[in-house]
Parts: structure tokens; C-alpha cells; sequence
């Protein structure tokens, strides 16, 4: 539960007590109950419509947030889990496999987290290996192959900083997503989940379009690091969220992802299938729009848009 | 060649360079502490003669050693940075911009310019560490980005000498997708057929790392370089223990397949011009 919830579950279950009380002693408290509702969706609406950016980086992470393999399986009528990178070994990281929703065959890659202490050691917290990115390409060039649109899902606190991720080259793996993914022939969808945290998270960001769930982050650094560089202290996230500008709607806002998916009042995991409905149905959309592009114009699309990021001043 | 300009006689730019200290003075190596004039360790390519040690230099030196007779034209001089977020921390980022403006004499972490290598036309970028640790904002990103594609344009090779720490946190967002739009630039180079060759000279660490600097037709590196993704000190913290010895240098990156070679500055040119003679 994080700070911010706190209020509004505690009226939550003020809520149900009071409910359970009318039923067992059979008494009316129908005024009562609709006047604590009205509090609770007035408490929800100045909450989540004023939260910070530090409060949505929370939100980003929620323990009860859905994870990439949480929306895959409820988006597609059938999931096929594909594994490895054929060179060095499976990345548990890194997830990806074909799916179908109806007749479209869609290839379908993203960071993987665990929910509970083993699932996430397994999961290495959502943090790739070189291996995870060259498996993530290995994916692509297959659906290039099979001529089937991909869609990415973003969710990881970065690529991993380990010993030997840097003997494997975790540089060289992301940095051949970056090119690669450029000249796919086929349509790409970009979506930020939950965290998208730097070169990690661009390793397998590189679309037609990019979205951003509402409650998401996605920049060159975590606000705790940022903070600890620029600040030379842990204690400045806050600041840090604030300065990096790293929300969805900031993210918009300088033209860095395309567009934003709503997410119900609360956060995804107050209503995972709703929002799991939400990405299909933008995915769906999404499709139908680039299938009509010829796959030559896409590419360069695709390179234009990116080419057009960052501010400098000619002078 | 009038588009040329002969940098050693000041005919230059606005922006032109300083060297690291005037000539006649005394250079000591830090490692060996063997102490020579200036001008001969210029004249060694800014290498110590008694341990090798490759001193870290900047745009203007390499600019030196690789083009002929120092003779290039300087491109895309006018772009500086902006504050597209507004970035404040300890210090205001326009504040920096200024300190290190003033302090360097650029206008921001990259040169790129045009000349040739023994008589053969390249496009080169280079990177400056003096100038905020040579971290990747929007100018660093549009200005190589440009310099690819001006080789392209030009049908010449492009070469990348890389030396930084990585993405310039002050840019944030803007910062990260400059490793897309590079990498998008060098991606249409690989299209066209022509030769791109990435120096990584030390330190080489971050989003540069994880995109321009390992996407060389050939990677190319001086001895000793730090060259990784994350950080050494980043590691060190994430596996809780010492970090192995020459861990992340260029011999080790070479020994686990990143790197085509490691080259002696003082072999750099010669190198250069050899790769791209037998591609060409
Ligand atoms: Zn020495």
C-alpha cells in the first residue's frame, strides 16, 4: 500500500464495515453510505488528479501493478511463449512469443518482473542481460521474417549492471536493438507499462508509435539515482522526479513517446482487465492505422520521427 | 579547398582552442611521473615515452593527429544547447552551460568536421570530456546525427572518437532518444555502403556505449580505455564486492569480442587510413 492510498483504503473499509453492519443488524444507513461514497470518489479525484511526478514513479511501481506477461495473457486468445537468444542462454528478464488476437498474429517482447521474493530473483527485479536484448532481436527478425507486426511492452528499472552483463557486451546488445529495430520492415508498437528507465528500456522502445500508461516514467536515469549524482545524496528523488520532467503527460508533452493510455482512477491494478482492454483496443487501432502505410515509408517514418528529438539553439 | 581552415594559425573560428598547456612548458606523466617538454609530448601524440601512459586529449588534438596538415572544416558551429526542461538541481543548467562555455572556450561536449585522412575525405565527430564529463544532450546527439548524415551526403566514411560518461542528465528524456537518433543516422550509413569506424578512447561509459560507440563497422580502441555500460562504480554497488582487476578496460572488452583492436595513438592515423584504404 503506498502512502498515498492509505486514506482512501482505510474509507474503503469504513465502507464495508458500515455495509456488513446495516445487513447483520438490519437497519437503514442508505443516507449514510451515499454520503461516504461521495467522499471516497471526491478523496480519489483530488488524489490521483493531483499526484506528482514522484507519486506516479510509486504508481509505476506498484506491487499489485500488472506485468508484461499479465497483459499478454489477457490480451491474446493464444500466447506461444518463445525462449532464448540461440547464443548464450534464456534471459528470464526478457519475455517474448506469438500471440493471436482474433486473426492477427502479433509478435509480442517486454521486460518481465516478479511479484513475490522468488519470482523476482528469477525475474532479476525486470533487469536484462545482453542476452535478453539479442533475444529480443532474435524475436523480431523472426516476425520480420513471418511479416507479423511486434509490439513491445516497457516495464524495467534498467539493463542490468552486473559483471557479466559487461563481459557479454550489454552496451553492443542494446546499442544493435537501436539500429535494428530501425529497418524493421514490419509495424512496431511501443508501450510503457510500468518503468522505462533508460538505455534498458529504449533497447526495445524503438517504434511507430510510442505509448505511455498513464501512470508510468520513462527517462534517462531513476530519480533515485539522479539523485544521488546531481544531488550527491539518496534523499532528493522527490526533486529529482520533479527536474527529470519524466511522466507520460511530460513525456507528450515534448513530443518524446506519441500518445498516452488512460488509466482507471487509482492505477492499472485497481482495474488490470479494464486497462488490459484499453491496450488491446489501442493496439487494434494502432495496427489498422500503420498497416497502411507501405513498410519503406514506415521506416523512414519511423527514423524521421526520431531524428526530430531534442531542443538546440542555431545561433 | 577553400572551405579549408588552418586551425594551428588562428585563422580559425570563434571557437577555437586552447591546448591544454602552452607550448615550452614541462609535461609530467601522471603514472610514471616522468616529466618532458610539451612539445615532445605532442609530438608523441600526447603519449608518455617512458610507460605509454595516452594522456586523455580533447576535439582539437585528434582533430591534429588525424587530419592532414591539421586542415579540415568545421561543421555545425553554431548549434548550442537549450533547457527544454527547465533543469534545476544544486545548479541552474543554463548556469553550467555558461561555467563550462567559459571554461572550455566550446559550445558543447562534440566538434564534427570535415577532411582528409592521407588524401582520403572523412567526416569525423569528436567528443570533448572537458565540457560536462562529454555527456549526451540534444547537441551532442543532433550534431553527430548531422555529421553521418553529411557523410552520406558527401559518399565518405564517417568516423566517431567517443569519450564520455554518458547521458547528460540535465536533458533527461531529450538525452536518452539521442542514442535513437544516432543510432537511426549510422543505421542509413550501414544502407549506403559506406565505412563507419568508432574510436573508443578512455572513458567510454553509458548511453554512448550503448549506442554510436559499439555500432563501428570497426571498433577501434586506445590501450587502457574505460570502456562499459554501467558505470565501475555502479557495479562495484550492484555486486557488493572489489571489481576484478582491469575489469571494463579496452584489453578486457577486446579479449570478450567487442573490440576489433586496440591501437596505439601513435599507430592511430596509420591505422585509420589502412581500414579505409582496403574498403574502400
Ligand atoms: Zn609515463
Amino acid at each position: 500500500m503506498l502512502d498515498f492510498e492509505k486514506p482512501i483504503i482505510e474509507l474503503d473499509l469504513k465502507l464495508a464495515d458500515m455495509k456488513q453492519f446495516a445487513v447483520e443488524n438490519n437497519v437503514d444507513v442508505t443516507e449514510a453510505v451515499k454520503s461516504l461514497e461521495e467522499k471516497i470518489s471526491k478523496l480519489k479525484k483530488t488524489t490521483y488528479q493531483n499526484l506528482t511526478r514522484w507519486q506516479r514513479v510509486q504508481l509505476s511501481r506498484h506491487p499489485d501493478r500488472p506485468y508484461t506477461l499479465d497483459y499478454i495473457q489477457t490480451i491474446c486468445d493464444k500466447f506461444v511463449e518463445l525462449h532464448g537468444d540461440r547464443g548464450f542462454g534464456d534471459d528470464k528478464a526478457m519475455v517474448g512469443g506469438f500471440g493471436e488476437i482474433g486473426d492477427q498474429s502479433i509478435m509480442f517482447i517486454g521486460q518481465q518482473k516478479g511479484r513475490n521474493t522468488k519470482q523476482r530473483q528469477h525475474r532479476n527485479f525486470g533487469m536484462a542481460n545482453p542476452e535478453g536484448y539479442r533475444k529480443a532481436l532474435r524475436l523480431m527478425k523472426l516476425a520480420e521474417k513471418f511479416n507479423k507486426p511486434i509490439v513491445t511492452l516497457i516495464d524495467t528499472p534498467g539493463a542490468f549492471p552486473g559483471i557479466e552483463a559487461e563481459e557479454r557486451g550489454q552496451g553492443e546488445a542494446i546499442a544493435r536493438n537501436l539500429k535494428e529495430m530501425f529497418m524493421l520492415k514490419v509495424p512496431i508498437i511501443c508501450i510503457v507499462i510500468g518503468e522505462g528507465a533508460s538505455g534498458g528500456a529504449l533497447g526495445i522502445a524503438i517504434g511507430d508509435k510510442v505509448f505511455m500508461l498513464e501512470n508510468t516514467w520513462y527517462s534517462v536515469i531513476s530519480p533515485e539515482s539522479c539523485s544521488s549524482i546531481l544531488w550527491r545524496s539518496w534523499d532528493y528523488k522527490e526533486q529529482a522526479a520533479e527536474a527529470l520532467k519524466l511522466t507520460a503527460k511530460d513525456m507528450q508533452k515534448f513530443g518524446l513517446v506519441d500518445d498516452i493510455i488512460k488509466e482507471p482512477l487509482g492505477g492499472a491494478h485497481t482495474d488490470p482487465l479494464g486497462t488490459a482492454k484499453k491496450i488491446k483496443k489501442t493496439i487494434i487501432d494502432t495496427l489498422d492505422e500503420l498497416n497502411k502505410i507501405q513498410p519503406e515509408e514506415r521506416i523512414l517514418q519511423r527514423i524521421e520521427k526520431f531524428s526530430s528529438m531534442g531542443i538546440v539553439v542555431e545561433n | 579547398m577553400p572551405w579549408f581552415v588552418r586551425e594551428n594559425k588562428g585563422i580559425v573560428t570563434p571557437t577555437e582552442f586552447k591546448r591544454e598547456t602552452p607550448d615550452g612548458l614541462w609535461y609530467q606523466c601522471p603514472e610514471c611521473k616522468t616529466v618532458i617538454l610539451t612539445k615532445a609530448h605532442r609530438d608523441n601524440s600526447y603519449t608518455c615515452p617512458s610507460c605509454n601512459h595516452h594522456e586523455q586529449i580533447g576535439s582539437a588534438e585528434y582533430f591534429d593527429l588525424l587530419f592532414d596538415q591539421n586542415l579540415f572544416e568545421e561543421l555545425f558551429m553554431n548549434l548550442q544547447s537549450g533547457d527544454p526542461l527547465e533543469f534545476v538541481d544544486t545548479k541552474k543548467y543554463p548556469d553550467r552551460l555558461k561555467a563550462s562555455m567559459a571554461k572550455t572556450g566550446m559550445k558543447d561536449a562534440v566538434r564534427v568536421a570535415a577532411g582528409n585522412i592521407e588524401e582520403k575525405e572523412v567526416v569525423i565527430a569528436c567528443m570533448d570530456f572537458k565540457f560536462i564529463g562529454g555527456s549526451m544532450g540534444s547537441v551532442v546527439g543532433e550534431k553527430i546525427s548531422r555529421g553521418i548524415a553529411e557523410a552520406r551526403k558527401r559518399g565518405v566514411p564517417f568516423i566517431m572518437i567517443s569519450k564520455s560518461g554518458g547521458a547528460r542528465m540535465m536533458e533527461a528524456g531529450f538525452s536518452l532518444m539521442q542514442m535513437a537518433k544516432t543510432s537511426a543516422q549510422l543505421a542509413l550509413l550501414s544502407e549506403a555502403k559506406l565505412p563507419y569506424i568508432s574510436i573508443l578512447t578512455d572513458p567510454t561509459t553509458g548511453g554512448v556505449t550503448a549506442s554510436f560507440a559499439m555500432l563501428g563497422d570497426f571498433n577501434i580502441a586506445e590501450p587502457k580505455a574505460l570502456i562499459g555500460f554501467a558505470g565501475p562504480r555502479v557495479v562495484r554497488e550492484t555486486i557488493g564486492k572489489d571489481l576484478p582487476e582491469g575489469f571494463q578496460s579496452a584489453e578486457f572488452v577486446l579479449e570478450h569480442g567487442f573490440l576489433d583492436t586496440i591501437v596505439d595513438r601513435k599507430e592511430l592515423k596509420q591505422t585509420v587510413a589502412d581500414l579505409l584504404r582496403m574498403v574502400a
